[in-house]
């Protein structure tokens, strides 16, 4: 190798009994290292860091050319994904330089008007009068903060802290409550702590494999490989999905069941496992409360009621439970269908019943996990951006930890807020004036938030609005002041995966002139606003010192994370209490959970019907989702030609049943509105329900359609189930570009197919055969 | 027999592209992926499967054999290469010949461009772009044996019958374990050409 060879990660150890398919034949094959080529050849730098997308986390080099620039992708043998990527992750790189990217601060001062270039001082000074204008007619909690969990976690620890100390606002939340925060709120209450039980690799030790509302091949398509590393070996694997995916193509048994009725699924399979004697008592006796009231309570639910009520073969449900209940180690993943509900911490609790009741707990191949949907959506809420949350998963309503945080922070206790609204809660407060100003960072909720009018609504009703990002999203096309900020690649940081493994992102190019970091603009704001001494950070690495020593003795412990760990292990899991600690990948061996009296809290499940009646008029379900090639609001994706290609546009997935032919244009009516989408007709998907990809704005959005009823306790929006009835139309709306910003032309590249009537071969996208 | 191949497994395919992305990526086709992805059931079901060039051994690949300019090359180890650019006149020749659909022209160029197995990776003992990211092992890069070790019982076939005509492959496909002895059927024979039954 060469002097330019990149300075690397210390080679992961790889043990061959947990490698998947696939991975010593790259290091054997040559003698170089399998992933440091290219350094070699063409004198190009190869930047070790990870993919900006989903909470995988895949590990990947930015291939830097000699003007400093990225170019491309190189993939890296990362003990998480070794070498593997998905599309998102391959194409990600071209964000970096896309003619797209923002690079002056946009300002108008009211809505009628376009927008025009500002200086940053002219955007500062406009948004720090504006806050202070409306914080002081309207008091402190005027003004909202809406954060992101696409940030790094030393950028989320920032957006709290700017929000009590700088704002002095309660009103603050991120989008990850549109993620995983049922999950969250139901392993806190069952475990005590807020996160997977397992690290990945505990897959392919796994007897039974049990996926639950999860489109694993195409939302976290590396992940994959474990599964099928599992089948390999021969665990069996249980699908519960309404639609058939391509996990789900493969499974022994897959429960297609009518959106909405999950927990009562669960129940029933606990019911089952019960009365066949497959419970592991012993172990509840030792570690579990709440066991009696459990078993009782599913005693309610005898397979022949959940039959009906989830439209599932009665026999269904005692094979998975005979399944489930009877493997050896037995381990289960669920992700947003069944946490996207106004029952979404049950179902989650429904599913954990299952796995405790069977002993299925903290052991190699034996246990349970939530699969983060953003980047950073485990470590975004970690740190104190919930509306309730303080640094280190503190409780904003506890008053020892609010005196913690209050002498790290420095500042009296009687000013730090107290908790705030959700997201969905917020927008409400928008519309009745209660919320007036708001600044959202790396967030798109005129595409991501439910029911769009109501949305639209709250935000056109703000006095004032600034948005950070590096594209305008739509939402930022409806501020008053967009800051230009940085992509991933150009600024380091952390993110923490779906395993809680914390990994390092490392700074592959300068920023183009004009931009800035966030760090820099909260930073700036704050200091404008006069809280300045508290946020003298040059850079990440101050923040996350800061948020290590503000996260020391909690659960969530990051103490013991440095960032020269990181680089040398390539990831470490919390709690991590000292440097020392080797991190904690698998939680709960020997029993013990992180209440106070070390045991699971077990919690009774009742089922009840989704908020959104059906009727006559409205006799299916609607239920949404992702695509493989696209991620979230589709702010970042349908800007990059590869990705727009393989899936151009949405489209309405509905039965044969129904009659209608593939491309026809059909209505999809809810209470909320009607839109009009080509129908992709296939048997893959119940007759009683559609489901339609969620990534693109009005007017083919599904999120004009969905219903924003709320999770009581995590205030998750029920995305995955509303009543709808579709009808035949006329035609198909074309799908807007997305927005840029003034002067810039759209860019061509992403124009190929947009005014496409017809829908893609199959939900992972247009078929590339027929293309050429 | 079979070397260091790719193997494709179409029971793993999840249908995400990474690898018709990945092909995009390759320094010698930069932009243009050579791979075919299909959905082969679309309405029924999302299975999917990937074609690569299969890298023809025997006859020796119809696409060398038809090439007027005697552009493509296969290497000793059994790698079709891409036209020779010295060589090629863009006459599409090999587009036609090719059983599997893999080659293209770039009509403006008049180059041809195909899969040449990722020769600047392979040639430094790494896997080819696509089966190197493929995340579900669907494309696997190696030899039979350890694609066997690491999937015990795996089966593979490396030949496919276009009617009475036989292709043997590079590359070779995984099997259902009680048709291994057969030929993977390649699509339709041929039955006419301009007019004439050539059954
Ligand atoms: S989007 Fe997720 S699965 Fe795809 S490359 Fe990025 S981290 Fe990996
Ligand atoms: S990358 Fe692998 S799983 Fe994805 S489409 Fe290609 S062959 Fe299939």
């Amino acid at each position: 190798m060469t002097a330019t060879e990149p300075a690397g990660p210390v080679p992961l150890p790889l043990d061959p009994s947990i490698a998947p398919p696939g991975t010593r034949t790259f290091r054997d094959a040559g003698g170089i290292p399998a992933d440091q080529w290219h350094a070699d050849q063409n004198g190009e730098t190869l930047v070790p860091t990870h993919c900006c997308f989903c909470g995988v986390q895949c590990g990947m080099y930015l291939r830097v050319d000699r003007a400093g620039k990225v170019f491309g992708v190189e993939p890296r043998n990362h003990d998480i994904n070794r070498m593997r990527l998905c599309p998102k992750g391959i194409n990600a790189y071209q964000q970096v330089n896309h003619p797209d990217r923002l690079t002056a601060p946009l300002m108008r001062r009211s809505r009628d008007e376009e927008f025009r270039e500002a200086s940053w001082d002219e955007a500062l000074d406009f948004t720090v009068a504006e806050i202070r204008r409306i914080q002081g007619a309207h008091g402190n909690d005027a003004f909202g903060l809406l954060g992101g969990a696409s940030l790094y976690s030393e950028k989320t620890y920032l957006v709290g802290k700017f929000a009590r100390v700088a704002l002095k606002t309660r009103h603050v939340d991120y989008n990850g409550r549109l993620c995983m925060v049922s999950a969250a709120g139901a392993n806190k209450l069952a475990f005590g702590i807020d996160r997977a039980g397992n690290p990945f690799s505990d897959i392919l030790l796994t007897d039974c494999l049990l996926i639950a509302g999860s489109n694993v091949g195409e939302c976290f398509p590396v992940m994959t490989q474990y599964v099928w590393g599992a089948r390999d070996r021969g665990a069996s694997l249980i699908v519960v999905d309404p639609r058939e995916t391509a996990v789900a193509r493969t499974a022994d048994i897959h429960v297609a069941l009518r959106p909405g009725t999950d927990s009562a699924f669960f129940n029933a399979v606990l019911n089952v496992i019960i009365a066949e004697g497959l419970t592991d008592e012993p172990y509840l006796a030792a570690h579990t409360t709440g066991w009696d009231e459990v078993r009782e309570a599913v005693q309610g639910y005898p397979p022949s009621r959940a039959a009906e009520i989830c439209g599932v073969p009665e026999e269904q449900i005692v094979r998975v439970a005979r399944t489930f209940g009877r493997a050896a180690k037995a381990m289960a993943f669920h992700a947003r269908g069944v946490e996207h509900h106004s029952q979404g911490v049950e179902n989650c609790l429904s599913i954990i019943n299952l796995c405790v009741a069977t002993g299925n707990l903290g052991k190699p191949g034996a246990g349970y996990g939530t699969i983060t949907g953003q980047g950073n959506g485990q470590g975004g809420r970690e740190h104190g951006q919930k509306a309730d949350l303080l640094p280190g998963g503190r409780s904003i309503l506890n008053e020892e930890h609010r005196r913690q945080i209050s002498r790290i922070w420095g500042i009296e206790e009687s000013d730090l807020p107290q908790a705030g609204t959700s997201m969905m809660e917020m927008v409400w407060q928008m519309q009745r004036r209660e919320i007036r100003g708001l600044i959202g960072i790396c967030n798109n909720p005129f595409v991501s938030l439910p029911n769009y009018r109501t949305v639209k609504e709250g935000y056109d009703t703000l006095e004032f609005h600034a948005q950070f990002d590096f594209f305008l999203s739509e939402t930022a096309a409806n501020a008053h002041v967009v800051f230009p900020v940085t992509v991933w690649a150009e600024d380091e940081g952390v993110m923490a995966n779906t395993e809680a493994r914390v990994v390092k992102h490392n700074k592959a190019q300068e920023p183009p002139a004009g931009v800035r970091t966030d760090t820099w603009v909260m930073c700036e704001l704050a200091r404008r606003l006069g809280a300045g001494d508290k946020f003298a950070f040059a850079g990440s690495r101050e923040v996350f010192d800061e948020l290590r020593l503000a996260s020391a003795g909690t659960v969530n412990d990051y103490f013991g994370i440095t960032y020269e760990r990181l680089e040398e292990t390539g990831g470490i899991a919390w709690p991590c209490p000292s440097l020392e600690h080797p991190g904690t990948p698998r939680l709960f061996e020997g029993g013990r959970t992180y209440h106070p009296d070390g045991k699971v809290h077990l919690q009774v499940v009742e089922w009840h019907a989704p908020v959104d009646p059906y009727t006559e008029e409205y006799p299916l379900s609607l239920t949404t989702g992702r695509t493989v090639a696209h991620f979230l609001s589709g702010n970042q994706t349908r800007r990059l030609g590869a990705l727009v290609e393989q899936t151009p546009r949405p489209w309405v997935e509905v039965h044969p049943s129904h009659g209608y032919r593939n491309g026809d244009p059909v209505r999809v009516v809810t209470r909320r509105g009607s839109e009009v989408f080509p129908a992709l007709v296939t048997e893959a998907i119940r007759p009683d329900t559609v489901f339609i990809p969620y990534h693109w704005p009005v007017p083919t959005a599904a999120n004009a359609l969905t219903i924003d009823a709320l999770d009581p306790r995590s205030k998750i929006p029920e995305y995955k189930v509303c009543a709808a009835r579709i009808e035949p139309a006329d035609r198909v709306d074309e799908v807007p570009a997305p927005p840029t910003a003034p002067g810039h032309e759209a860019y061509p590249e992403t124009q190929v197919s947009r005014a496409d009537p017809l829908p893609p071969t199959s939900s992972q996208g247009r078929g590339t055969a027929e293309r050429s | 027999m079979m070397g260091r191949t790719i193997f494709i497994d179409p029971g793993r395919c999840i249908g995400c592209q990474a690898c018709v992305s990945a092909c995009r990526e390759c320094d010698s086709h930069r932009g243009k992926s050579m791979i075919h992805l299909d959905y082969t059931e679309p309405g029924v079901s999302v299975a999917s499967l990937p074609t690569v060039c299969m890298h023809c051994e025997d006859p020796v690949a119809p696409c060398a054999e038809v090439c007027p300019a005697d552009a493509i090359l296969v290497t000793a180890d059994g790698v079709v290469q891409q036209a020779d650019t010295t060589r090629c006149i863009g006459c599409a020749n090999c587009v036609n010949a090719c059983p599997f659909g893999v080659p293209k022209i770039d009509l403006q160029a008049k180059l041809q461009m195909k899969c040449n197995l990722c020769y600047d990776r392979t040639a430094y003992g790494l896997a080819p772009m696509c089966a190197t990211v493929c995340p579900t092992g669907a494309l696997f890069y190696g030899t039979l044996e350890e694609l066997q070790a690491e999937r015990p019982g795996v089966q593979v076939a490396d030949s496919f019958a276009f009617g009475d005509v036989m292709v043997t492959t590079g590359v070779a496909m995984v099997v259902p374990a009680d048709k291994v002895q057969w030929p993977v059927p390649g699509g339709l024979p041929v039955v006419e050409v301009n007019g004439v039954d050539v059954r």
